[in-house]
C-alpha cells in the first residue's frame, strides 16, 4: 500500500509469512462482524500498538496516517450524512484496522516469504488443477505492477506538467495507456526469457 | 553455435528480415543497425521470442521455437529496459526468481542470490527495493538475474541504451569478462573495439559483416 517491506528483526518480523497472512485475513473478518465500536476501537489499538513492536519508522507512520486520514475523513463524511454518526464511526474503525494490518503485514513480510507460503499452502490443490507456483508469481506480479504503475504516473504527470497541461485528462490518460501496455509487452517478453511459460 | 538460415520476418505486410544467413561461433558478436533495421527481431529469434515467418535458426542444433525451453536455458537476454526486466519487489527476490527451478530450498537461494548480487557490484542490495536502484544498478541486476543460471549465451538488446557514459563503460566491462558467448544489440559504436565481429543489419538485410573498424566504417559511411 504505502510501500514495501522494511528489513527488521521484530517478533513480527520473524512470524512465519503464512500464519501472517492468516491473521491479516482473519483480522478483516473480525472487523466486519464486530458491531460494537468499543471492541473495534480495541482491534485498532491492538494493531497500532503492532507497529510499536515492529518498530516501524516515524516516516513510514507518517505516510500511512496521511493517506488514511483522508480516506477515514471522506468516507466518515459520506456514512454521517447517510446513516448516522455512530454507524459512520464504526465504518471508519473497520476501515482503520484493516487497511493498518494489511500495511503492517507488508511492511513486516518479504514478498518472497509470503510468494512461497502461499505457493506451500496451495499445494494440497495441485490435484483439482490449481498451479501453486503460478498463484505466487502473480502475487508477486502483482505488487510489482502496483511500483511500475505508480512510476509511469509519476513521469507521464511531470510531462504533462513541463508542457502546463497537468489539468488536462487525455495528457495524463493518453501516454500513461499506451506506456502501461508497452510495459506490459515487454514485461511478457522478459518473463518468457526467463523461462516463465516453458512448465 | 548460432545459426540463421534464410531466415525471414514480417509483421503483416512489412518485411523486417530477408534472407539473413549467418552462422555465429565467435564469443563477441554485436548486430549494429538503425531503428528497425531489424536487429531486435533477429536477436529475440536466438531465445525463441520470435519465431522466423520463414527460413530456420538453430542454436546448438536446437529450434529455439520448438525446444523453447531447453534453448532459454541455454540462452539468457538482457533487454533494454530494466524496469520491465525486473519482476520482483526487491533485488534479491527478483534474483532468487530466476532460481525459481533450480531445486535450491528457499534459503539457498537467498544465499545464492545475494552472493551473485554482490559479484556484480550489487552487494547489500538484497533487501533494496528494485525500484529503486539507480539506472546503471537495475541494468546490473537485470544482468545478475540472468547469469545466476549460468546460461551458455548471453544477448543483450541495446542494455547501454538508458546507461550514462561511466555506467556505459562499466557495463560492457562486466561483459567483456565473462565466459558467455555474447550477441549484442547496440548503438555505442565505440563499445565494441574488443568485438571478434560486427554485423550490420539495414532495412531487414545484412549489409556487413566484418571485424569492428571495418564493419563499422561501412555503418558510418550507410548513415551518412
Amino acid at each position: 500500500m504505502t510501500g514495501w517491506y522494511e528489513p527488521g528483526t521484530s517478533p513480527l518480523h520473524r512470524i512465519p509469512a503464512g500464519w501472517k497472512f492468516l491473521a491479516v485475513l482473519a483480522l478483516a473478518a473480525l472487523v466486519f462482524a464486530l458491531r460494537s465500536p468499543v471492541w473495534l476501537g480495541g482491534v485498532c489499538a491492538a494493531v497500532l500498538l503492532g507497529y510499536a513492536v515492529a518498530r516501524v519508522t516515524p516516516r513510514r507512520c507518517l505516510q500511512l496516517a496521511r493517506m488514511l486520514g483522508m480516506l477515514v475523513l471522506l468516507v466518515f463524511a459520506m456514512q454521517w450524512w447517510l446513516l448516522g454518526a455512530g454507524q459512520a464511526l464504526v465504518v471508519c474503525l473497520r476501515i482503520v484496522a484493516a487497511l493498518a494490518a494489511a500495511n503492517l503485514f507488508t511492511v513486516t513480510t518479504r514478498v518472497e516469504d509470503l510468494v512461497f507460503a502461499v505457493e506451500r499452502g496451495l499445494r494440497p490443490f495441485t490435484r483439482l488443477g490449481v498451479r501453486p507456483d503460478r498463484v505466487g508469481l502473480l502475487i508477486g506480479l502483482t505488487l510489482q505492477a502496483v511500483a511500475a504503475l505508480s512510476m509511469i504516473s509519476a513521469e507521464v504527470r511531470e510531462a504533462a506538467k513541463a508542457r502546463g497541461a497537468e489539468r488536462s485528462i487525455p495528457a495524463f490518460a493518453v501516454p500513461f495507456l499506451v506506456r502501461t501496455l508497452r510495459h506490459a509487452d515487454e514485461l511478457g517478453e522478459a518473463l518468457a526469457a526467463r523461462g516463465e511459460g516453458d512448465g | 553455435m548460432i545459426e540463421f538460415a534464410d531466415v525471414g520476418h514480417r509483421y503483416g505486410d512489412r518485411v523486417v528480415l530477408s534472407g539473413v544467413d549467418l552462422r555465429l561461433a565467435e564469443q563477441r558478436v554485436a548486430f549494429v543497425g538503425a531503428n528497425g533495421s531489424g536487429k531486435s527481431t533477429l536477436a529475440r529469434m536466438i531465445n525463441g521470442l520470435v519465431p522466423p515467418t520463414s527460413g530456420r535458426v538453430r542454436v546448438d542444433g536446437l529450434d529455439p521455437s520448438r525446444d523453447g525451453r531447453e534453448v532459454r536455458r541455454r540462452v539468457g537476454f538482457v533487454f533494454a529496459n530494466p524496469d520491465s526486466q525486473i519482476v520482483m519487489p526487491t533485488a534479491g527476490e527478483d534474483v532468487a526468481f530466476s532460481l525459481r527451478r533450480s531445486g535450491l530450498s528457499k534459503r539457498e537461494r537467498a544465499e545464492r542470490a545475494a552472493q551473485a548480487l554482490a559479484e556484480y557490484g550489487l552487494d547489500g542490495y538484497a533487501d533494496h527495493p528494485a525500484h529503486q536502484l539507480s539506472g546503471g544498478q537495475k541494468q546490473l541486476l537485470a544482468l545478475c538475474a540472468m547469469l545466476v543460471l549460468d546460461p551458455d549465451v548471453l544477448v543483450c538488446d541495446e542494455p547501454t541504451t538508458l546507461l550514462d557514459l561511466r555506467n556505459k563503460r562499466r557495463f560492457v566491462e562486466r561483459l567483456t569478462g565473462l565466459r558467455q558467448q555474447i550477441v549484442l544489440v547496440t548503438h555505442d559504436l565505440d563499445l565494441l573495439e574488443s568485438f571478434d565481429r560486427v554485423i550490420v543489419l539495414d532495412e531487414g538485410r545484412v549489409v556487413a559483416d566484418d571485424r569492428p573498424e571495418h564493419a563499422l566504417r561501412h555503418y558510418r559511411t550507410l548513415v551518412t
